[in-house]
Protein backbone atom coordinates (compact mmCIF):
# COMPACT_ATOMS: atom_id res chain seq x y z
CA UNK A 1 0.00 0.00 0.00
CA UNK A 2 1.26 3.47 -1.13
CA UNK A 3 0.17 6.29 1.19
CA UNK A 4 -1.06 9.07 -0.27
CA UNK A 5 -3.75 11.96 0.61
CA UNK A 6 -6.79 9.68 -0.23
CA UNK A 7 -5.45 6.84 2.18
CA UNK A 8 -4.21 8.35 5.17
CA UNK A 9 -1.63 6.49 7.52
CA UNK A 10 -2.41 5.67 10.66
CA UNK A 11 -0.02 8.61 12.65
CA UNK A 12 2.89 7.24 14.21
CA UNK A 13 3.08 7.94 17.75
CA UNK A 14 6.28 9.46 19.28
CA UNK A 15 9.50 7.05 19.51
CA UNK A 16 12.60 6.95 21.49
CA UNK A 17 15.62 5.87 20.22
CA UNK A 18 18.62 4.54 22.81
CA UNK A 19 21.83 3.09 22.29
CA UNK A 20 22.15 -0.59 24.19
CA UNK A 21 25.97 -0.35 23.83
CA UNK A 22 27.74 0.38 21.26
CA UNK A 23 26.55 -2.38 18.70
CA UNK A 24 22.95 -2.21 19.05
CA UNK A 25 20.42 0.50 19.30
CA UNK A 26 16.60 0.76 20.60
CA UNK A 27 13.95 1.73 18.69
CA UNK A 28 10.64 2.25 21.36
CA UNK A 29 7.45 3.11 19.84
CA UNK A 30 4.99 2.42 22.55
CA UNK A 31 2.57 4.81 24.04
CA UNK A 32 0.59 3.90 27.12
CA UNK A 33 -1.29 0.89 25.40
CA UNK A 34 -0.08 -1.72 23.32
CA UNK A 35 -1.36 -1.40 19.79
CA UNK A 36 -1.71 -4.06 17.19
CA UNK A 37 -0.71 -1.26 14.57
CA UNK A 38 2.38 -0.30 15.55
CA UNK A 39 3.18 -3.85 16.31
CA UNK A 40 2.87 -4.40 12.43
CA UNK A 41 4.86 -1.59 11.72
CA UNK A 42 7.64 -2.62 14.26
CA UNK A 43 7.59 -6.10 12.11
CA UNK A 44 7.46 -4.13 8.46
CA UNK A 45 10.73 -2.66 9.99
CA UNK A 46 12.33 -5.71 11.22
CA UNK A 47 12.21 -6.83 7.78
CA UNK A 48 13.56 -3.77 6.35
CA UNK A 49 16.30 -3.09 8.62
CA UNK A 50 17.84 -6.73 7.90
CA UNK A 51 18.65 -5.37 4.75
CA UNK A 52 20.58 -2.42 5.80
CA UNK A 53 24.56 -3.19 5.87
CA UNK A 54 26.24 -4.50 9.08
CA UNK A 55 22.83 -4.99 10.37
CA UNK A 56 22.98 -8.65 11.92
CA UNK A 57 19.62 -9.40 13.96
CA UNK A 58 16.65 -7.46 14.28
CA UNK A 59 14.65 -8.30 17.41
CA UNK A 60 11.11 -7.41 17.75
CA UNK A 61 9.69 -6.85 21.13
CA UNK A 62 6.34 -5.59 22.63
CA UNK A 63 6.15 -2.52 20.22
CA UNK A 64 9.64 -1.88 20.13
CA UNK A 65 12.96 -2.99 17.98
CA UNK A 66 16.41 -3.82 19.15
CA UNK A 67 18.86 -3.51 16.22
CA UNK A 68 22.06 -5.45 16.57
CA UNK A 69 25.13 -4.86 14.03
CA UNK A 70 28.95 -4.99 14.00
CA UNK A 71 30.07 -1.19 15.16
CA UNK A 72 33.32 -2.11 13.67
CA UNK A 73 32.09 -2.87 10.19
CA UNK A 74 29.21 -0.03 10.45
CA UNK A 75 29.03 3.42 11.71
CA UNK A 76 26.48 3.16 14.42
CA UNK A 77 25.06 6.18 12.97
CA UNK A 78 24.67 4.80 9.59
CA UNK A 79 22.08 2.61 11.37
CA UNK A 80 20.44 5.29 13.75
CA UNK A 81 20.07 7.15 10.28
CA UNK A 82 18.05 4.10 8.86
CA UNK A 83 16.12 3.52 11.50
CA UNK A 84 14.81 6.83 11.69
CA UNK A 85 14.37 7.28 8.02
CA UNK A 86 12.18 4.10 7.51
CA UNK A 87 9.84 4.25 10.79
CA UNK A 88 7.78 7.05 9.86
CA UNK A 89 6.91 5.55 5.89
CA UNK A 90 7.61 2.03 7.02
CA UNK A 91 4.43 -0.32 5.64
CA UNK A 92 2.70 -2.41 7.86
CA UNK A 93 3.84 -6.37 7.70
CA UNK A 94 0.57 -7.60 9.09
CA UNK A 95 2.44 -11.25 8.91
CA UNK A 96 -0.77 -13.10 7.97
CA UNK A 97 0.16 -16.03 10.07
CA UNK A 98 -1.47 -19.23 11.25
CA UNK A 99 -4.16 -19.23 13.70
CA UNK A 100 -3.10 -22.58 16.28
CA UNK A 101 -5.40 -23.92 19.60
CA UNK A 102 -4.09 -24.59 22.14
CA UNK A 103 -5.35 -27.16 24.67
CA UNK A 104 -4.78 -26.21 28.31
CA UNK A 105 -5.63 -27.66 31.31
CA UNK A 106 -7.10 -25.36 34.07
CA UNK A 107 -6.23 -25.31 37.79
CA UNK A 108 -5.30 -27.17 40.37
CA UNK A 109 -1.61 -28.37 40.51
CA UNK A 110 -1.40 -27.55 36.81
CA UNK A 111 -2.60 -23.69 37.28
CA UNK A 112 -1.78 -23.11 40.89
CA UNK A 113 -2.31 -19.41 40.12
CA UNK A 114 -5.93 -19.77 38.89
CA UNK A 115 -7.96 -19.31 42.08
CA UNK A 116 -6.04 -16.08 43.33
CA UNK A 117 -5.84 -14.27 39.77
CA UNK A 118 -10.13 -14.81 39.88
CA UNK A 119 -9.92 -13.69 43.26
CA UNK A 120 -7.94 -10.68 42.13
CA UNK A 121 -10.02 -10.01 39.43
CA UNK A 122 -13.34 -10.12 41.27
CA UNK A 123 -14.93 -12.83 39.43
CA UNK A 124 -15.16 -16.86 39.55
CA UNK A 125 -12.94 -19.20 38.30
CA UNK A 126 -15.07 -20.32 35.42
CA UNK A 127 -15.52 -16.60 34.43
CA UNK A 128 -11.56 -16.35 34.48
CA UNK A 129 -11.20 -19.45 31.67
CA UNK A 130 -14.38 -18.28 30.12
CA UNK A 131 -12.10 -14.92 29.01
CA UNK A 132 -9.02 -16.53 28.65
CA UNK A 133 -11.00 -18.73 25.95
CA UNK A 134 -12.77 -16.32 24.45
CA UNK A 135 -9.92 -14.24 23.05
CA UNK A 136 -7.94 -14.70 19.99
CA UNK A 137 -4.62 -13.89 21.14
CA UNK A 138 -1.75 -12.60 18.10
CA UNK A 139 2.04 -13.56 18.77
CA UNK A 140 3.40 -10.39 18.80
CA UNK A 141 7.01 -11.02 19.85
CA UNK A 142 9.21 -14.63 20.30
CA UNK A 143 11.83 -13.98 22.79
CA UNK A 144 13.05 -14.15 26.33
CA UNK A 145 13.48 -17.51 26.21
CA UNK A 146 14.24 -20.20 23.60
CA UNK A 147 10.44 -20.07 21.98
CA UNK A 148 8.51 -18.31 24.63
CA UNK A 149 5.41 -16.16 22.69
CA UNK A 150 4.17 -12.85 23.80
CA UNK A 151 0.83 -12.86 23.12
CA UNK A 152 -1.24 -9.77 23.28
CA UNK A 153 -5.20 -9.53 23.08
CA UNK A 154 -5.13 -10.87 26.63
CA UNK A 155 -8.67 -9.41 28.39
CA UNK A 156 -7.89 -6.30 30.06
CA UNK A 157 -9.55 -7.63 33.33
CA UNK A 158 -7.44 -11.01 33.59
CA UNK A 159 -4.27 -8.68 33.56
CA UNK A 160 -2.27 -8.74 36.68
CA UNK A 161 1.12 -6.86 37.60
CA UNK A 162 3.80 -9.48 37.54
CA UNK A 163 4.36 -11.14 40.98
CA UNK A 164 6.74 -9.29 43.37
CA UNK A 165 8.84 -12.71 43.80
CA UNK A 166 9.48 -14.69 41.07
CA UNK A 167 9.41 -18.92 40.81
CA UNK A 168 12.74 -20.37 40.70
CA UNK A 169 11.33 -23.05 38.08
CA UNK A 170 8.52 -22.85 35.88
CA UNK A 171 7.75 -25.81 34.27
CA UNK A 172 7.40 -26.50 30.54
CA UNK A 173 4.22 -25.61 28.91
CA UNK A 174 2.48 -23.36 31.60
CA UNK A 175 0.43 -21.10 30.39
CA UNK A 176 0.31 -17.89 32.12
CA UNK A 177 -0.45 -13.99 32.56
CA UNK A 178 2.27 -11.41 33.45
CA UNK A 179 0.72 -7.78 33.42
CA UNK A 180 -1.37 -7.33 30.37
CA UNK A 181 0.54 -10.22 28.11
CA UNK A 182 -0.13 -14.12 27.81
CA UNK A 183 2.29 -16.58 27.08
CA UNK A 184 3.00 -20.08 27.76
CA UNK A 185 6.59 -21.44 29.03
CA UNK A 186 8.64 -23.08 26.22
CA UNK A 187 11.43 -24.31 28.86
CA UNK A 188 11.54 -25.23 32.18
CA UNK A 189 12.85 -21.82 33.70
CA UNK A 190 12.59 -19.10 36.26
CA UNK A 191 9.46 -16.34 35.77
CA UNK A 192 7.55 -14.06 37.86
CA UNK A 193 4.20 -14.41 35.26
CA UNK A 194 1.19 -16.28 36.85
CA UNK A 195 0.18 -19.67 36.03
CA UNK A 196 -3.37 -20.34 35.23
CA UNK A 197 -2.62 -24.20 33.64
CA UNK A 198 -0.86 -26.76 31.44
CA UNK A 199 -0.53 -27.31 27.92
CA UNK A 200 1.31 -30.57 26.00
CA UNK A 201 2.17 -28.17 22.78
CA UNK A 202 6.11 -27.38 22.06
CA UNK A 203 6.76 -24.64 21.31
CA UNK A 204 10.53 -24.83 20.47
CA UNK A 205 13.11 -27.64 19.03
CA UNK A 206 16.54 -26.68 18.19
CA UNK A 207 16.69 -29.66 15.63
CA UNK A 208 13.99 -27.67 13.61
CA UNK A 209 14.59 -24.94 11.35
CA UNK A 210 13.29 -22.69 12.41
CA UNK A 211 13.49 -23.92 15.63
CA UNK A 212 10.25 -22.11 17.22
CA UNK A 213 7.06 -23.11 16.93
CA UNK A 214 5.33 -19.83 16.77
CA UNK A 215 6.72 -16.66 14.63
CA UNK A 216 5.64 -13.05 15.22
CA UNK A 217 1.98 -12.33 13.48
CA UNK A 218 0.64 -15.90 14.29
CA UNK A 219 -2.57 -16.11 16.31
CA UNK A 220 -3.10 -18.35 19.41
CA UNK A 221 -6.86 -19.24 20.68
CA UNK A 222 -6.72 -21.04 24.11
CA UNK A 223 -9.22 -23.99 24.57
CA UNK A 224 -10.02 -25.73 27.39
CA UNK A 225 -9.13 -29.33 27.66
CA UNK A 226 -9.89 -30.13 31.83
CA UNK A 227 -10.89 -27.51 34.49
CA UNK A 228 -9.66 -28.88 38.07
CA UNK A 229 -10.65 -26.89 41.23
CA UNK B 1 39.74 -37.62 22.43
CA UNK B 2 39.72 -35.59 26.20
CA UNK B 3 38.14 -37.47 29.72
CA UNK B 4 37.49 -35.23 32.26
CA UNK B 5 38.54 -36.57 35.71
CA UNK B 6 36.95 -33.91 38.14
CA UNK B 7 34.55 -31.16 37.43
CA UNK B 8 31.46 -29.31 38.52
CA UNK B 9 28.18 -28.43 36.43
CA UNK B 10 29.02 -24.42 35.52
CA UNK B 11 31.96 -25.67 33.74
CA UNK B 12 30.91 -26.07 29.91
CA UNK B 13 31.63 -26.65 26.09
CA UNK B 14 31.40 -23.41 25.03
CA UNK B 15 32.64 -21.15 21.53
CA UNK B 16 31.94 -17.87 20.10
CA UNK B 17 28.08 -18.58 20.81
CA UNK B 18 24.90 -18.46 18.77
CA UNK B 19 23.95 -16.07 17.28
CA UNK B 20 21.46 -15.27 14.37
CA UNK B 21 18.39 -16.74 16.77
CA UNK B 22 17.79 -13.80 19.61
CA UNK B 23 13.87 -13.39 17.71
CA UNK B 24 13.51 -16.58 18.29
CA UNK B 25 14.46 -16.37 22.19
CA UNK B 26 17.63 -18.11 21.62
CA UNK B 27 20.24 -16.73 24.28
CA UNK B 28 23.58 -15.79 22.39
CA UNK B 29 26.15 -18.31 24.82
CA UNK B 30 29.47 -18.45 24.14
CA UNK B 31 32.50 -18.00 26.13
CA UNK B 32 31.65 -15.39 29.21
CA UNK B 33 35.66 -14.74 28.48
CA UNK B 34 35.27 -13.78 24.50
CA UNK B 35 38.86 -12.25 24.17
CA UNK B 36 40.32 -15.52 25.84
CA UNK B 37 38.61 -18.31 23.85
CA UNK B 38 39.87 -16.12 20.63
CA UNK B 39 43.07 -16.02 21.83
CA UNK B 40 43.29 -19.47 23.22
CA UNK B 41 42.40 -20.37 19.58
CA UNK B 42 44.41 -17.95 18.05
CA UNK B 43 47.48 -19.72 20.18
CA UNK B 44 46.55 -23.02 18.27
CA UNK B 45 46.29 -22.05 15.02
CA UNK B 46 42.44 -22.83 15.61
CA UNK B 47 39.28 -21.53 13.91
CA UNK B 48 37.86 -18.67 15.95
CA UNK B 49 35.00 -20.52 16.63
CA UNK B 50 36.60 -23.82 17.53
CA UNK B 51 35.16 -24.77 21.00
CA UNK B 52 36.65 -24.56 24.01
CA UNK B 53 35.93 -25.59 27.78
CA UNK B 54 35.22 -23.23 29.98
CA UNK B 55 36.01 -23.99 33.53
CA UNK B 56 34.63 -21.78 36.21
CA UNK B 57 34.56 -24.69 38.96
CA UNK B 58 37.67 -26.06 40.38
CA UNK B 59 39.72 -27.88 40.77
CA UNK B 60 39.48 -29.54 37.01
CA UNK B 61 41.26 -32.20 35.88
CA UNK B 62 41.22 -33.78 32.78
CA UNK B 63 43.16 -36.57 30.54
CA UNK B 64 44.28 -36.54 27.46
CA UNK B 65 43.93 -39.63 25.60
CA UNK B 66 45.94 -38.57 22.45
CA UNK B 67 48.89 -36.05 21.93
CA UNK B 68 48.02 -32.93 21.37
CA UNK B 69 48.31 -29.38 21.66
CA UNK B 70 46.29 -27.37 24.36
CA UNK B 71 46.33 -23.91 25.52
CA UNK B 72 44.92 -22.28 28.58
CA UNK B 73 43.75 -18.87 29.29
CA UNK B 74 41.58 -16.78 30.84
CA UNK B 75 41.49 -16.26 34.80
CA UNK B 76 45.23 -16.51 36.57
CA UNK B 77 44.82 -20.20 38.03
CA UNK B 78 47.44 -22.35 39.17
CA UNK B 79 47.71 -25.36 36.13
CA UNK B 80 49.72 -28.19 35.57
CA UNK B 81 50.63 -31.44 33.23
CA UNK B 82 51.30 -34.16 35.41
CA UNK B 83 52.37 -32.13 38.14
CA UNK B 84 54.75 -29.51 36.02
CA UNK B 85 53.35 -25.81 36.65
CA UNK B 86 52.31 -24.07 33.46
CA UNK B 87 52.55 -20.35 33.23
CA UNK B 88 49.49 -18.68 32.34
CA UNK B 89 48.04 -17.56 28.84
CA UNK B 90 50.39 -20.88 27.88
CA UNK B 91 50.30 -22.89 25.17
CA UNK B 92 51.97 -26.60 25.43
CA UNK B 93 51.76 -30.14 24.16
CA UNK B 94 50.45 -32.90 25.71
CA UNK B 95 51.03 -36.62 25.11
CA UNK B 96 48.61 -39.84 25.35
CA UNK B 97 47.83 -40.21 29.37
CA UNK B 98 49.37 -36.94 30.49
CA UNK B 99 46.80 -35.13 33.22
CA UNK B 100 46.19 -31.80 33.18
CA UNK B 101 44.61 -30.28 36.41
CA UNK B 102 43.58 -26.82 36.84
CA UNK B 103 43.31 -25.08 40.90
CA UNK B 104 41.07 -22.09 41.85
CA UNK B 105 42.34 -18.71 40.34
CA UNK B 106 44.81 -16.75 41.68
CA UNK B 107 43.31 -13.77 39.72
CA UNK B 108 39.97 -13.92 38.01
CA UNK B 109 36.74 -16.42 37.95
CA UNK B 110 36.77 -18.30 34.47
CA UNK B 111 39.36 -20.39 32.35
CA UNK B 112 39.63 -21.10 28.97
CA UNK B 113 40.83 -24.47 27.85
CA UNK B 114 41.34 -24.97 24.20
CA UNK B 115 42.70 -27.88 21.89
CA UNK B 116 44.06 -28.18 18.58
CA UNK B 117 41.53 -29.13 16.33
CA UNK B 118 38.55 -27.89 18.42
CA UNK B 119 35.98 -29.76 20.67
CA UNK B 120 33.91 -31.59 18.26
CA UNK B 121 30.81 -31.81 19.28
CA UNK B 122 27.28 -31.45 16.95
CA UNK B 123 26.45 -27.89 15.89
CA UNK B 124 22.86 -27.00 17.25
CA UNK B 125 21.75 -23.63 15.76
CA UNK B 126 25.30 -23.19 14.42
CA UNK B 127 27.01 -23.31 17.31
CA UNK B 128 28.29 -25.84 19.68
CA UNK B 129 28.07 -23.47 22.61
CA UNK B 130 26.20 -25.20 25.71
CA UNK B 131 22.58 -23.47 26.17
CA UNK B 132 22.18 -25.15 29.44
CA UNK B 133 18.72 -23.19 30.20
CA UNK B 134 17.35 -24.12 26.57
CA UNK B 135 18.67 -27.63 27.32
CA UNK B 136 20.84 -27.92 24.12
CA UNK B 137 24.25 -27.56 22.59
CA UNK B 138 27.62 -28.35 24.32
CA UNK B 139 27.68 -32.04 25.18
CA UNK B 140 23.92 -32.99 25.72
CA UNK B 141 23.12 -29.56 26.42
CA UNK B 142 24.52 -29.64 29.72
CA UNK B 143 27.86 -28.75 32.17
CA UNK B 144 30.53 -31.53 31.85
CA UNK B 145 30.63 -34.09 34.52
CA UNK B 146 33.37 -36.43 36.03
CA UNK B 147 34.37 -39.41 33.22
CA UNK B 148 32.27 -37.14 30.01
CA UNK B 149 34.94 -38.12 27.10
CA UNK B 150 35.13 -35.51 24.53
CA UNK B 151 36.23 -35.43 21.04
CA UNK B 152 38.37 -33.31 19.50
CA UNK B 153 38.88 -32.12 16.14
CA UNK B 154 41.21 -32.63 13.50
CA UNK B 155 44.32 -30.19 14.39
CA UNK B 156 46.06 -28.03 11.85
CA UNK B 157 49.15 -28.85 10.72
CA UNK B 158 51.96 -26.79 12.80
CA UNK B 159 54.78 -26.79 14.85
CA UNK B 160 54.35 -28.43 17.96
CA UNK B 161 55.58 -25.36 20.40
CA UNK B 162 55.43 -24.39 24.20
CA UNK B 163 54.80 -20.47 24.42
CA UNK B 164 52.68 -17.97 25.49
CA UNK B 165 51.42 -14.40 25.71
CA UNK B 166 50.45 -11.32 27.78
CA UNK B 167 47.19 -9.41 25.70
CA UNK B 168 47.44 -5.40 26.16
CA UNK B 169 43.91 -5.65 27.80
CA UNK B 170 44.90 -7.58 30.83
CA UNK B 171 46.61 -4.68 32.26
CA UNK B 172 43.65 -2.67 31.82
CA UNK B 173 41.91 -2.54 35.58
CA UNK B 174 40.05 -4.92 35.73
CA UNK B 175 37.38 -3.46 38.14
CA UNK B 176 36.42 -0.69 35.74
CA UNK B 177 33.90 -1.28 33.69
CA UNK B 178 33.00 1.27 30.49
CA UNK B 179 29.63 1.95 30.38
CA UNK B 180 26.89 3.49 27.74
CA UNK B 181 23.88 5.50 29.03
CA UNK B 182 21.02 3.35 28.43
CA UNK B 183 17.10 3.84 27.63
CA UNK B 184 16.21 4.87 31.19
CA UNK B 185 19.26 6.30 31.88
CA UNK B 186 17.61 9.91 32.61
CA UNK B 187 14.78 8.14 34.65
CA UNK B 188 17.01 7.76 37.36
CA UNK B 189 17.44 11.04 40.21
CA UNK B 190 20.62 12.65 40.59
CA UNK B 191 22.05 10.74 43.73
CA UNK B 192 21.36 7.76 42.06
CA UNK B 193 23.38 8.51 38.84
CA UNK B 194 26.47 9.82 41.32
CA UNK B 195 26.04 6.26 43.10
CA UNK B 196 25.67 4.36 40.12
CA UNK B 197 29.04 5.71 39.29
CA UNK B 198 30.76 6.99 42.39
CA UNK B 199 30.15 3.76 44.48
CA UNK B 200 31.66 0.74 44.72
CA UNK B 201 29.19 -2.13 43.73
CA UNK B 202 30.05 -6.04 44.84
CA UNK B 203 29.24 -9.05 42.83
CA UNK B 204 26.81 -11.07 45.07
CA UNK B 205 26.27 -14.63 45.32
CA UNK B 206 23.67 -14.46 42.84
CA UNK B 207 26.25 -14.40 40.34
CA UNK B 208 25.99 -17.01 37.32
CA UNK B 209 26.23 -17.04 33.04
CA UNK B 210 22.72 -15.48 32.94
CA UNK B 211 23.69 -12.69 34.97
CA UNK B 212 24.96 -11.07 38.08
CA UNK B 213 22.98 -8.98 41.34
CA UNK B 214 25.15 -6.38 41.96
CA UNK B 215 25.12 -5.31 45.99
CA UNK B 216 25.90 -1.39 46.93
CA UNK B 217 23.28 1.14 47.18
CA UNK B 218 19.74 1.46 45.70
CA UNK B 219 18.55 2.88 42.49
CA UNK B 220 15.87 5.01 41.93
CA UNK B 221 13.92 5.97 39.23
CA UNK B 222 12.29 9.30 39.57
CA UNK B 223 9.94 8.90 36.75
CA UNK B 224 8.71 5.04 37.21
CA UNK B 225 6.89 3.76 33.69
CA UNK B 226 6.59 0.17 33.16
CA UNK B 227 7.65 -1.00 30.25
CA UNK B 228 6.90 -3.31 27.92
CA UNK B 229 9.03 -6.57 27.27
CA UNK B 230 12.40 -5.83 24.78
CA UNK B 231 15.06 -7.26 23.30
CA UNK B 232 18.69 -6.88 25.53
CA UNK B 233 21.81 -7.51 25.03
CA UNK B 234 24.67 -9.09 27.06
CA UNK B 235 25.98 -6.01 29.35
CA UNK B 236 22.49 -4.36 29.81
CA UNK B 237 22.04 -3.07 33.07
CA UNK B 238 18.96 -3.97 34.06
CA UNK B 239 17.46 -1.95 37.71
CA UNK B 240 14.19 -4.01 39.01
CA UNK B 241 11.81 -2.66 41.69
CA UNK B 242 14.23 -3.46 44.30
CA UNK B 243 17.09 -1.00 43.20
CA UNK B 244 19.51 -3.17 42.93
CA UNK B 245 20.70 -3.85 39.45
CA UNK B 246 21.57 -6.96 37.85
CA UNK B 247 23.71 -6.90 34.93
CA UNK B 248 22.76 -9.38 31.96
CA UNK B 249 25.15 -11.51 30.62
CA UNK B 250 25.63 -14.44 27.84
CA UNK B 251 23.33 -16.64 28.37
CA UNK B 252 20.37 -13.82 29.44
CA UNK B 253 17.12 -14.21 28.25
CA UNK B 254 17.00 -12.38 24.85
CA UNK B 255 13.90 -9.69 26.22
CA UNK B 256 13.68 -8.43 29.42
CA UNK B 257 10.75 -5.92 30.69
CA UNK B 258 13.20 -4.33 33.58
CA UNK B 259 14.44 -0.70 33.10
CA UNK B 260 17.89 -0.17 31.90
CA UNK B 261 20.40 2.64 33.36
CA UNK B 262 23.25 1.44 31.17
CA UNK B 263 25.22 -0.72 28.99
CA UNK B 264 28.83 -2.54 29.65
CA UNK B 265 30.79 -2.09 26.62
CA UNK B 266 31.56 -4.96 24.83
CA UNK B 267 35.26 -4.70 25.04
CA UNK B 268 35.06 -4.76 28.88
CA UNK B 269 32.00 -8.37 29.39
CA UNK B 270 35.62 -10.43 29.90
CA UNK B 271 35.99 -8.24 33.12
CA UNK B 272 32.93 -9.57 34.33
CA UNK B 273 33.74 -13.37 33.32
CA UNK B 274 36.68 -12.58 35.45
CA UNK B 275 34.68 -11.21 38.41
CA UNK B 276 34.22 -13.56 41.43
CA UNK B 277 31.33 -13.50 43.62
CA UNK B 278 32.69 -10.76 46.37
CA UNK B 279 34.94 -8.98 43.45
CA UNK B 280 34.16 -5.04 43.56
CA UNK B 281 33.01 -3.45 40.04
CA UNK B 282 32.80 0.36 39.21
CA UNK B 283 31.17 2.07 36.24
CA UNK B 284 33.09 4.66 33.94
CA UNK B 285 30.84 6.67 31.31
CA UNK B 286 32.91 6.22 28.27
CA UNK B 287 31.34 7.62 24.60
CA UNK B 288 29.83 5.19 21.92
CA UNK B 289 33.24 6.51 19.83
CA UNK B 290 35.48 5.24 23.36
CA UNK B 291 33.46 1.94 23.63
CA UNK B 292 34.29 0.87 20.01
CA UNK B 293 37.98 2.57 19.86
CA UNK B 294 38.07 -0.12 22.73
CA UNK B 295 36.89 -3.20 21.07
CA UNK B 296 38.71 -2.55 18.02
CA UNK B 297 42.09 -2.19 20.08
CA UNK B 298 41.04 -5.57 21.35
CA UNK B 299 40.33 -7.41 18.11
CA UNK B 300 43.70 -5.69 16.75
CA UNK B 301 45.83 -7.45 19.34
CA UNK B 302 43.72 -11.19 18.48
CA UNK B 303 45.18 -10.23 14.57
CA UNK B 304 48.90 -8.99 16.01
CA UNK B 305 48.41 -12.44 18.16
CA UNK B 306 47.93 -15.08 15.45
CA UNK B 307 50.46 -13.52 13.60
CA UNK B 308 53.17 -13.47 15.97
CA UNK B 309 51.64 -17.48 16.22
CA UNK B 310 51.88 -18.20 12.78
CA UNK B 311 55.61 -17.30 12.77
CA UNK B 312 56.24 -19.15 16.42
CA UNK B 313 54.64 -22.54 14.86
CA UNK B 314 56.07 -22.36 10.87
Amino acid sequence: MISDATSPMTPVASFRLSMSGPGALLLDVAGETFSEDLQDRVHGLARAMLGVEGVSEAVPGMNNLLVVFDPLLVEPERVEDALLEKWPCIEPDPLAGQTVDVAVRYGGADGPDLEELAAHAGMSVAEVIERHTAATYRVAAVGAMPGFVYLSGLDPLLARPRRANPRGTVPQGAVMIGGAQAGIMPVTAPSGWHILGMTDLKLFDPKREPPATFRPGDRIRFVTESVQA
Amino acid sequence: MIEILSTGLPNTVQDEGRPGYLDAGVSLCGAMDRPALLAANALLNNKPSSAVIEVALFPFRLRFQAEMSFAVTGAVAPATLDGVPLPPWWTGHAKAGQELRIDPPARGARVVVAFAGGIDVPLVLGSRATDAKGGFGGLNGRGLKRGDRLAVGDAPAMRAREFGTVPDWLHEDWQVLRVLPAAEFDAFDADSLDRFFGEEWTVSADANRQGYRLDGGRLVRTTPRELFSHGIVPGTVQVPASGMPIIQLADANTCGGYPKIATVIEADLWKLAQAPVGAKLRFQEVTRAEGIAALRAQRDGLVRLREAVTLARR
